[in-house]
């Protein structure tokens, strides 16, 4: 093998990016983003009786389970012509001319075949997909949604996680099971939690085909999303399913008024070995437009369970987004992926999310693992509740509605604690389980299944085989609620079988909002055209989205300073000069001792001035503390002392721990020693600063001393707090008052 | 408030209806014609598709649960026979489920194509 690499490309290859992998294009393998070689050129011919009889290349005879139904049911004939003979870049800039109306794209992009469409879409660069999504995502108001399992199907943890989701503004939650038998007690758990957590929040068990639908049946489940399909005829059937059979499955849940959209994804059948040679974007094409064939209104893709496929190519995570937009273009409900974790870098897997969520979807993700990445059963997400809290300030510091919101922690101790009980109560009513003590306080409490360890994995499994011999509908768990004295949990989950009579979820892009309007297509459409149009967050919202827990005023900080008033500053009189040549002024800022009792590394400024006094001390030199109450300027706070000093040499210390050595003579920004980075001064440090501003005294040789580095984000930790404070010495200023001496009492 | 399978109105389905057990299934599953009303919102909206997936759907409606998951069933690849799937349309048809009989018909065809039918 080579010889070892050099020290920059082995510290390189530490990076945690260089655990993904990263494929050499291989069109024959599907392993290509765009315009694989055997893409087809876009072509459809219809006949006289307005039947395909030609498409992307292939004629009728030779058609593809896919190609058929495609043909048969997707395309709008009386505007094929009109839109197969557009030019691919004239199509292209109608996506993101805000003066061409969405409407308009939509009328268009229904004639239009799927290799026409993945050619127009493959034209767009990175900006312009935020833009045409902007435009183009079917709902105005963009949402989210969260995975809530864990790895033991615990019905007390999974409800108190599900109550969690709703809290932080989640509006469909979707559950899975490690253990299949364990669905319908998952189900049940998660629809009471995110009850608990709020009204209108819509609940999925994904599981197989027909269990799932067996579930939404009963009701146990408010829609439904693993509903596959694939690009390639091969995968499909693969998959032990037809376009027909999806297509009656889709009708299936629409005749028990179930929300269901269905599950796509680039790079799927590269990943199964069936791409047939065709570019992932160009099979995804044919699976968005076998969606809109079938009906479905919706469709969750976005590479999904394959988005590591997809971006182990040359501008993979690009077509990924592409994806996306062309459900929108096919007028369908966007799940926008952001769900599997495509990448071991931080960096990376938030540049792959960032376009999307700042241009806004129907669900940015299909799937933020609101639990952490261990208990998520799907497999760890893109954004987990690691990074909630990042998510929540990303929203603030772009002003994006990302469809979180800050939850107060007394709060979701609440609802977690209400969540719990529940179940515990409807599963002792209805003869499912009874759940102890003990659990209950730990699952309430928990951050996640680990810290649970009196669960017991035989309840969810015992729970299901129950629910499914004496079949229990949702109408029972409703009767179990109220029985238990669950009133409000009882309304809300009756509210979502009437949601089920009334149909308006069945339309594209629904979810509720807390009062339980329906906010879809029809009712919320997006109606973006440009600067000054189209959703942004406003009033109470914005509120939500700016005010995080994290914040600070400088009320705050005074409040946290006043408890670090322990040490007394008393005013001896007015300063006078000195004449002792062994006599050096330590300059204080106004507010020292008044105002702001601790420096930003934490240390008193008592403690501060202690260790500087020692160093003066060290080099026989006789120290006195001065407040200079007409400047902020640490500069002339230093230069002010200096004058005042025997010696002519001061040190100047603001409260905040910024200390410097001044001379009399030198100009007033010019200094002789400077820390500068208050967070990380050492009481080490200022003995040191002290030690040597005696030497300058004596005209002795200082000792260098070197400012502390630090790789952390210093700035980001503190500059909130130093505007804060440096308003508040501002504050303390008086100008008619001259320099004062101190006395620092302990 | 809409009127649900069984010709209640919603809003006489309420948690004291409930609780006194004077609420079937059929109270909470969709009518048909609040289906056909979805469909035509559909259309409106710009997706005939999904329009057409509704009027599908209320069709099913009077299909009882066992019987829509054995004809999804007889759909997946290799399960059923063209004899047993044009059965399947028939019966469907029988029942005015004319839509449905015709999707299970072209399945039917498109599966004698493509090598999709059982035994082939």
């Amino acid at each position: 093998m080579s010889e070892r690499p050099i020290g920059r490309f082995r510290f390189m290859d530490e990076q945690r990016v260089n655990l993904d992998g990263f494929a050499v294009e291989d069109p024959a393998l599907g392993l290509v983003a765009f315009d694989s070689p055997s893409d087809p050129v876009p072509s459809l011919v219809v006949d006289a009786g307005g039947r395909v009889v030609e498409l992307d290349g292939k004629v009728e005879a030779d058609f593809d389970v896919i190609d058929a139904f495609i043909a048969s049911h997707g395309i709008d004939v009386s505007v094929a012509a009109e839109v197969m003979a557009l030019d691919d870049v004239d199509l292209a800039r109608m996506l993101v001319d805000v003066g061409v109306p969405r409407s308009e794209v939509v009328r268009l992009a229904a004639g239009a075949t799927p290799g026409k469409l993945a050619r127009v879409l493959a034209q767009l660069t990175p900006a312009e997909l935020v833009i045409a999504m902007t435009k183009m995502r079917a709902r105005r108001t963009p949402s989210n949604q969260a995975h809530v399992t864990n790895r033991s199907d615990d019905p007390l943890l999974l409800a108190a996680d599900a109550a969690t989701a709703a809290a932080f503004g989640f509006r469909e939650i979707e559950t899975t099971v490690p253990v299949l038998g364990d669905a319908p007690s998952n189900a049940v758990a998660v629809s009471i939690g995110a009850a608990v957590g709020s009204p209108g929040v819509l609940v999925q068990c994904s599981v197989e085909e027909a269990l799932e639908l067996e579930l939404g049946m009963a009701g146990l489940v408010s829609y439904a999303e693993t509903v596959s399909l694939y690009g390639t005829e091969q995968i499909f059937v693969d998959g032990d399913d037809t376009p027909w059979s999806k297509a009656f499955l889709t009708s299936a849940y629409a005749s028990r008024g179930i929300k269901m959209r269905v599950t796509t994804g680039g790079g799927s059948e590269a990943l199964m070995g069936g791409a047939e040679g065709c570019s992932m974007f160009y099979l995804e094409a044919r699976c968005v437009a076998l969606a809109r064939a079938m009906g479905a209104q919706g469709v969750q893709n976005g590479g999904i369970d394959s988005a590591s496929v997809a971006g182990s190519v040359p501008g993979g995570v690009r077509s990924l987004m592409a994806e996306n937009l062309m459900v929108m273009l096919r007028n369908l409900e966007a799940c926008t992926g952001n769900d599997a974790l495509m990448s071991e870098s931080e960096v990376r897997r938030t540049s792959r999310t960032h376009p999307i969520f700042i241009g806004g979807s129907d669900f940015i993700c299909s799937g933020f693992g609101s639990i952490q990445r261990y208990d998520n059963m799907f497999g760890p997400s893109q954004w987990n509740s690691e990074d909630i809290d990042d998510y929540l300030i990303m929203q603030r510091d772009w002003t994006v509605d990302g469809g979180l919101r800050t939850a107060a922690e007394p709060e979701v101790a609440r609802l977690r604690r209400r969540a719990a009980e529940a179940v515990r109560d409807v599963y002792r009513w209805l003869g499912l389980a009874d759940l102890d003590d003990e659990w209950l306080e730990q699952a309430v409490d928990a951050a996640g299944s680990k810290d649970v360890p009196a669960a017991d994995l035989m309840v969810p499994l015992e729970a299901s085989r129950v629910i499914r011999q004496s079949g229990v509908t949702m109408l029972d768990v409703v009767t179990a609620l109220d029985a238990c004295g669950y009133a409000t949990e009882a309304e809300r989950l009756l509210a979502m079988l009437h949601a089920r009579v009334a149909g308006d979820y069945l339309q594209t892009a629904a979810i509720f909002d807390e009062q339980m309007n329906v906010l879809s297509l029809v009712t919320d459409p997006n109606d973006y055209t440009g600067p000054g149009s189209g959703y942004r967050p406003t009033g109470a919202r914005l509120h939500e989205i700016n005010t995080v827990r994290q914040q600070r005023s400088v009320e705050d900080l005074l409040l946290e300073q006043a408890t670090g008033s322990t040490t007394s500053f008393t005013v001896r009189g007015p300063a006078k000069p000195g004449s002792d040549p062994a006599d050096v002024v330590i300059g204080v800022s106004a507010a020292t001792g008044r105002r702001i009792w601790t420096t930003l590394s934490g240390m008193s400024v008592s403690d501060v001035l202690e260790e500087l006094l020692a160093g003066l001390e060290e080099e026989g030199c006789r120290g006195r503390v001065v407040r200079v109450n007409d400047t902020v300027d640490l500069g002339l706070i230093g230069l002010t002392a200096a004058r005042l000093a025997g010696s002519g040499i001061a040190i100047g210390l603001q409260a905040k721990g910024t200390a410097l050595i001044h001379r009399r003579d030198l100009a007033p920004l010019a200094n002789l020693e400077l820390f500068s980075v208050a967070p990380t001064v050492t009481p080490e440090l200022y003995r040191a600063l002290g030690s040597n501003a005696g030497r300058h005294a004596k005209g002795s040789t200082p000792e260098p001393l070197r400012n502390p580095y630090s790789d952390m984000a210093i700035e980001a930790r503190f500059h909130t707090k130093v505007v804060s404070l440096v308003a508040i010495e501002r504050g303390c200023l008086d100008p008619s008052i001259g320099p004062e001496e101190l006395d620092v009492l302990r | 408030m809409t009127v649900a399978r069984s010709g209640r109105d919603s809003s006489e389905v309420t948690l004291d209806a409930v609780r006194d057990g004077l609420v079937a299934v059929d109270d909470i599953r969709i009518h048909p014609d609040t289906l056909e009303h979805q469909a035509t919102v559909a259309e409106a909206n710009a997706n005939p598709q999904l329009a057409a997936n509704l009027r599908r759907a209320a069709e099913l409606t009077s299909l009882p649960d066992d019987e829509v998951l054995a004809v999804y069933d007889a759909l997946r690849p290799r399960r059923s026979t063209a004899e047993q799937l044009e059965t399947i349309a028939a019966s469907l048809e029988s029942r005015g489920a004319t839509i449905n009989a015709a999707l299970v018909r072209e399945a039917a065809s498109a599966y004698a194509r493509r090598g999709l039918l059982a035994g082939a």
